[in-house]
């Protein structure tokens, strides 16, 4: 076993076997659908229907997927160093408040091309700010990240309850959200981009965030694949004891890394906030965290596999919509399930079919070999 | 008298709100021992509610709900060990996967089969664990002092209270006892050595991973079986990792793990009580506090601030046996 695996080609590798965890998990859920008593087949109608049929659905769907290119990006960033962030919950929870005290600060003195850079770092810094002291801790008292993270996302859920009930709500107000941003917080709808295209983005919140995600989806290529920082993120990743003896800070790693995890995380609350509902409320998140593992998973960490999982997850969200209205047993929480089930396939048995797919690779190359040498004899 | 009555009111409900965690805790410390890390303990749990609370009503009979929910629960840590120990996948991420599936399939189920809106119907009393009355509870309650303490808070819970709080001392037998609990133990710190002697750690760590959806099952069946009449959507509400926390304060150990939840339960059970009335010294103390003092503590212990939690020393970490 001291090579457990062949070494397999590039579209094997980040093509094939992603595709086929994939499937397995899809029809997993099939499973599940025909066990409720509907037809799976349907239920992929319905779904592919209710994310693409229209331009107002496109933009719910790419507005989904804004705030997942966010997530995903900041667990890759932290997988690439070794780490296990599953604090971008928390950690875009807490930086809702950086986005909303710009707004309340701004919105109604400045345009919003003004207030959304003053926004953009506000968000970076209240999400950095709380995957600060996991990394710190990790670093410095060798506690664990992922119980230290898991800890946070509960601590955070606690503080902007109190925040939105004590502080941030207007006084009087029952609803436990800030006030309505003027329209100094409110981002516009990319409008332009999809009448390119010839659609027409309706009632859907598709808006700039969706620019800034690409830019930091860019961003974070560069940053892993052509700076030195990240150059010795991935070295702390594949080998912490290598790291170490090439004089890598392994504290100094591990506490940018979480921050800048963070505040990608962070940055997904722009989208809502910003975005859609103008006003930041209770349980903004929804559970956005924890889809970014399953799109990091999925897009094997890298900004360009990331994307397209953002996209499908932004497809299963918008189109998981359509079919609970159209097919009302099956409500919204099918999508946990395949998110659950996409994490269980392409996450922790991302081996499972890798033998199979080997030899069937390795058959088929090595059949072409021979019949090659046989004509060249 | 009054202070007695109080501090009465608080420990039982202490008790009723830790006993989930006791077991939850108890069943992480199985599996963590034998070297597989668990953050599915909350999906476990959550399954072995459900399926309680399906079965159950449906047989009309606790019993039945709480081998319905072992059952389902055994079945999910048959999955996080397959992927975790002869996949060798990862143990964190194997974990989230099951919280998730678990927390979906449940509600689109109970939707699907009852259609009472992320409930299961309410149970009848025979379908429930009923509180049980220890002998001589109702004629020792004129003795002062003890005869309260002994009908009021010993007295009166259900059996599997009594079942949670037995097998800490159980736990302990069996890890430090037994040879089972040697190998377990050492296969959680030590594999290599394990493999060595002749002994599978495979079939070590899937035995440690059973007895884990074992106990998870159970503390499922509380929830839905005693602590309430039927299962609704999403009722273990964290508690699987509180039990988590409290399995890292207690550094891994069964009687302290019991003493963790209590603590837990207590500051549970107290922040329910004493929801914005001021308190001495401090002042009044907002309710997301309470709630998230858990969490904080046990950051603080991982910290290292309050002695050290040092983890089994292979846990995390698939076993490969050639090198």
């Amino acid at each position: 076993m001291s090579v457990p695996y062949a070494k397999l080609p590039g579209w094997v590798e980040y093509g094939l076997i992603p595709l086929v965890n994939l499937i397995v998990a899809f029809m997993v859920a099939g499973l599940v659908v025909l066990v409720v008593g509907e037809s799976p087949l349907e239920a992929a109608y319905h779904m592919v229907n209710g994310a693409f049929g229209r331009g107002e659905y496109i933009g719910f769907t790419l507005y989904y997927a804004t705030t997942f290119i966010f997530t995903g990006l900041a667990v890759a960033v932290a997988f690439h160093a070794g780490l296990f962030n599953i604090g971008g919950e928390g950690q875009a929870y807490v930086a809702g408040i950086g986005v909303a005290l710009a707004c309340l600060w701004l919105d109604r003195i400045m345009p919003w091309y003004v207030v959304f850079p003053v926004a953009i770092l506000g968000a970076a810094l209240f999400g950095a700010a709380w995957a600060f002291l996991p990394g710190w801790f990790q670093a410095k008292r060798g506690s664990h990240i992922v119980i230290t993270t898991i800890m946070f996302n509960f601590i955070a859920a606690s503080l902007m309850n109190y925040m939105l009930n004590r502080v941030m709500k207007p006084l009087g107000s029952m609803s436990l959200e800030t006030r309505t941003f003027d329209t100094g917080g409110q981002l516009p709808k990319l409008d332009w981009l999809m009448k390119i295209f010839g659609l027409s983005v309706g009632t859907s919140p598709f808006n700039v965030t969706f620019l800034l995600a690409l830019a930091a989806a860019f961003g974070v290529w560069v940053l892993i694949w052509r700076t030195r920082l990240g150059y010795e993120m991935r070295t702390m990743g594949h080998s912490p004891a290598a790291a170490r003896y090439a004089g890598i800070k392994e504290a100094r790693i591990i506490v940018i890394t979480m921050m800048i995890s963070g505040a990608l995380a962070g940055m997904m609350a722009l989208n809502p906030i910003m975005g859609e509902t103008y006003r930041m409320q209770l349980d903004f998140v929804q559970g956005a965290g924890f889809v970014g593992i399953a799109v990091a998973l999925m897009g094997r960490s890298h900004p360009a596999g990331i994307i397209p999982a953002a996209i499908l997850f932004g497809v299963l969200y918008q189109g998981g919509a359509e079919i609970s209205f159209e097919m009302p047993s099956i409500s919204r929480d099918m999508i946990v399930i395949i998110q659950g089930l996409v994490i269980l396939f392409a996450g922790a048995l991302e081996h499972m079919f890798r033998p199979a797919i080997t030899a069937a690779v390795l058959a088929f190359s090595g059949r072409e070999r021979t019949e090659a040498a046989v004509k060249g004899a | 008298m009054d202070f007695l009555q109080l501090f009465l009111e608080l420990a039982q409900s202490t008790i009723r709100l830790s006993t989930p965690l006791i077991l939850a805790a108890l069943a992480g410390l199985f599996t963590e021992r034998a070297g597989v890390f668990d953050i599915g303990l909350e999906g476990k749990m959550l399954g072995g509610a459900f399926a309680a609370g399906t079965v159950a009503f449906i047989a009309q009979s606790a019993m039945a709900g709480l081998l319905a929910a072992v059952v389902v629960s055994i079945l999910l840590s048959l999955v996080h060990g397959y992927a975790s120990i002869t996949q060798r996948g990862n143990q964190i991420v194997s974990g989230v996967a099951i919280n998730f599936i678990v927390a979906g399939s449940t509600v689109i189920l109970g939707e699907a089969w009852f259609r009472q809106g992320g409930r299961t119907p309410a149970l009848a009393e025979a379908a429930r664990f009923q509180e049980i009355d220890l002998p001589f509870a109702e004629a020792l309650r004129g003795v002062p002092l003890i005869g309260p303490i002994y009908a009021d808070l010993i007295s009166g819970h259900a059996a599997l209270t009594y079942f949670a709080f037995l097998m800490v001392p159980v736990t302990w037998w069996i890890l430090y006892r037994t040879r089972f609990g040697l190998r377990l133990r050492a296969v959680g710190e030590n594999p290599g050595a394990v493999d060595t002697a002749g002994i599978s750690v495979v079939w070590m760590r899937y035995r440690g991973v059973i007895c884990c959806g074992i106990l998870c099952g159970v503390a499922g069946a509380y929830l839905s079986l005693a602590a309430n009449a039927g299962w609704t959507k999403g009722m273990t509400a964290g508690k699987g990792y509180i039990a988590l926390a409290a399995l890292i304060f207690a550094k891994w150990r069964p009687v302290p793990v019991m003493f963790a939840c209590l603590l837990f339960g207590f500051l549970d059970a107290f922040a329910i009580r004493y929801q914005g009335t001021p308190l001495p010294l401090v002042g009044k103390v907002p309710v997301q506090l309470m709630q998230a003092l858990p969490y904080i503590l046990t950051v603080i212990l991982l910290a290292g601030f309050i002695g050290k939690a040092i983890p089994p020393k292979a846990g995390g970490v698939p076993y490969v046996k050639e090198r």
